[in-house]
């Protein structure tokens, strides 16, 4: 980790404001932000911890443990709402019960003309996502493992 | 002779399989042994139509679309690439008439071009702005900027020229533009889609902004949740060259909080701390950015810059109606069949974009409500739809525009419902300064969860958090988001019995 950790400084540390660019590499090269990095953090950039661990957990993006193999962000927010991404969030809730998969709401993905919206690991996006079409899209993240 | 298809890149396109579209189509065209170049443009915008495969033949571009993977080898087979017959040919797609009746301004160029070549931007007008603004004194160009009329396409409508003078004026040996590309309300995408089609624009708008004010460096805040506009805008920024001489531009990635969008939090934001919103005074433009005199504008503002310096402040002031100057990409979406955006002059209404380019509810049933201006915007009936489309008439019947999003819900939309993930909204991403909005949010979706369970007499209790709520918070996320709750208890009074 620390090695990860020094170059991440190395290449953000002269910026003005280099502590979200900072959390942002760390939490994509780690997959989130241990605790342990934290006082790392603070000295590299000269804040107490107190600072660091605040703007953390300020932030939804950002998570203090590793997260499930996958996870699946759905879109909450009103214009997917309106077709149907309640059910669709209820839906996704009860497949994804069991297993190392992770739905998290999102408040719009900039989809919003084709609802209902989600997003996959951050990477992919799918549109007029139905129940059916939901459980195919899960179906083959099993595959790809 | 090589042919070109444009496949969008467009997120929307990517999410209704435009990737797997691409892929297809190299496939195919590399056993036929045809040369093939594929450019990933913008997106038009018409979405029911994505993925919008287009080919430049000798007759102009022709469109086919919605393309799937599967239909592609039919398409090669019906010579597509010399603009051959199939089911899914379209023509030339700005003869349609939901693009042909639009008049397209600042996204003029989004779909069209190529988004990361700079020589492509060029040839399509680009970069005309920044030549003239480099010929003008800074406060020539400032008044080009106020002669237009533009106001801030961020949601609050301020004369982007006044903001840029009070800068100007302003002295410091460092000053910074700011983009807000947070654009985080629901309803809203005319931002991704101008960085992702057109990053340029954006670019050049800063740049002349730089030199209207004195500033040498900019910052472009965009949302987590827009992966591929921050890969577009890197991208270009990696093919500027030294198109933009002393001025330097870093793209900011923010981290999931709404509030953030708010001009004060975002600055708080870039500076690597908690979004919490400041209060003003002092405002941005005179210590803003590290404590720095900043223009802080939304990407719509500023893409539309190049323009106005390009066709003059008279070309963009004569679109529009009363104070509401030039044109606004309009978004729509929801529960419409035909979802898109929609670039016209401000005054026409509301119910033009729902039923004449919408052509009313996906679902069949009847439009009930319209929500404008994202999460903290008013909820409309059917009586309103014949609202003029300018932000004074909005203000009116007390509504906002915003930003221009404009989702629609039919009539299974349970409005009581509708009001309470308003306050809910409120609570999850208030930045917690104040209490009516922290606080306040959170009793009100417990009033509300009472009132729906039958306690009608806490109406008037509900009324008063409202009350307090706009009175008494710092910004508009806790003083607009009794617009909201209240539209939906005074049009749809039904839905809380
Ligand atoms: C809670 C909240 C969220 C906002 N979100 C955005 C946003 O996502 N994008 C934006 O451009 N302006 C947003 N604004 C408005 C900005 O504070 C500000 O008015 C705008 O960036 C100024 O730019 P303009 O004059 O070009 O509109 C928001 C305001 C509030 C109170
Ligand atoms: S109204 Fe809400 S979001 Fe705005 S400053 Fe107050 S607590 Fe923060
Ligand atoms: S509301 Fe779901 S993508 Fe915008």
């Amino acid at each position: 980790m620390n090695t990860t950790l020094n170059t991440i400084f190395a290449r953000h540390q002269h910026r003005d404001g280099a502590l979200l660019p900072i959390l942002h590499d760390i939490q994509h090269e780690l997959g989130y932000v241990p605790d342990e990095a934290v006082p790392l953090i603070a000295r590299a950039l000269n804040l107490s911890r107190a600072e660091v661990h605040g703007v953390i957990t300020y932030y939804h993006h950002f998570r203090r443990t590793p997260p499930d193999r996958h996870v699946v962000h759905v879109c909450c927010a009103e214009a997917c709402q309106a077709n149907g991404s309640e059910a669709l969030a209820n839906h996704a809730a009860a497949r994804l019960q069991q297993g190392d998969i992770a739905m998290e709401p999102v408040y719009c993905l900039g989809l919003c003309s084709i609802g209902p919206a989600i997003q996959i690991d951050e990477t992919t996006l799918h549109a007029r996502v139905t129940p059916e079409k939901f459980d195919a899209l899960i179906a083959a993240l099993g595959e790809q493992s | 002779m090589s042919v070109t298809v444009y496949v969008p890149g467009d997120a929307a396109a990517l999410a209704l399989g435009a990737d797997e579209v691409a892929a297809a189509i190299a496939t195919a065209a590399a056993q036929r042994g045809l040369k093939l170049r594929i450019v990933r443009n913008g997106s038009r915008g018409l979405f029911w139509l994505e993925p919008l495969v287009e080919v430049a033949t000798a007759q102009g571009r022709i469109a086919y679309g919605p393309v799937t993977a599967a239909d592609v080898p039919g398409l090669f087979a019906a010579d597509f690439t010399a603009g051959g017959k199939h089911r899914l040919r379209l023509g030339d797609i700005a003869a349609v008439p939901y693009l042909a009746r639009q008049q397209r301004v600042t996204m003029h160029r989004v779909g069209v071009i190529d988004p990361l070549s700079l020589s492509d931007y060029r040839a399509h007008g680009g970069g005309k702005g920044l030549e003239i603004a480099r010929s003008l004194a800074p406060a020539e160009i400032v008044r080009m900027v106020t002669d237009s009329g533009l106001r801030g396409r961020g949601g609050a409508a301020f004369p982007t020229g006044i903001k840029w003078k009070t800068v100007l004026d302003t002295a410091s040996a460092q000053k910074y533009i700011v983009c807000n590309a947070d654009e985080g309300d629901s309803g809203t995408f005319a931002d991704r889609m101008l960085m992702e089609g057109d990053p340029f624009c954006l670019i050049e708008g800063m740049a002349i902004a730089g030199l209207a004010v004195g500033a040498d460096k900019g910052y472009i805040y965009v949302r987590s949740e827009y992966p591929h506009a921050i890969a577009a805008l890197n991208a270009a920024l990696d093919n500027a060259g030294g198109w933009l001489g002393d001025f330097r531009i870093e793209v900011r990635k923010g981290a999931g909080a709404y509030v953030c969008g708010e001009e004060t939090a975002l600055l708080e934001s870039i500076e690597g701390k908690r979004g919490i919103v400041r209060s003003k005074p002092p405002l941005p433009a005179i210590s803003g950015l590290f404590g720095r005199p900043t223009v802080i504008n939304n990407v719509i503002t500023l893409a539309s810059v190049p323009d106005i310096l390009a066709q003059g402040a008279a070309y963009y002031r004569d679109f529009g109606v009363g104070r509401s100057r030039g044109t606004l990409p309009f978004q729509l979406a929801g529960n419409v069949k035909y979802g898109g955006l929609i670039e016209v002059p401000f005054g026409c209404t509301l119910r033009e974009l729902l039923y004449d380019y919408g052509g009313g509810s996906r679902s069949g049933r009847p439009l009930r409500a319209v929500q404008v201006g994202g999460p903290l915007g008013a909820y409309l009936p059917e009586s309103q739809f014949d609202t003029v489309l300018d932000y004074e008439a909005f203000a009116a019947v007390g509504a906002v525009l915003g930003h221009g999003g404009i989702v629609a819900f039919d009539d299974t939309v349970d409005m009581a419902r509708q009001a309470r993930y308003a306050m809910k909204f409120c609570a999850i991403e208030s930045c917690g300064k104040c209490t009516p909005c922290r606080i306040g949010s959170t009793r009100g979706v417990e009033v509300i969860d009472r009132i729906r369970a039958g306690a009608t007499e806490q109406i008037p209790l509900l009324r008063d958090l409202c009350d307090t709520m706009t009175a008494g918070s710092l910004c508009a996320m806790g003083g607009m988001t009794p617009y909201p709750v209240l539209s939906a208890l005074n049009h749809f009074p039904e839905d809380f019995q």
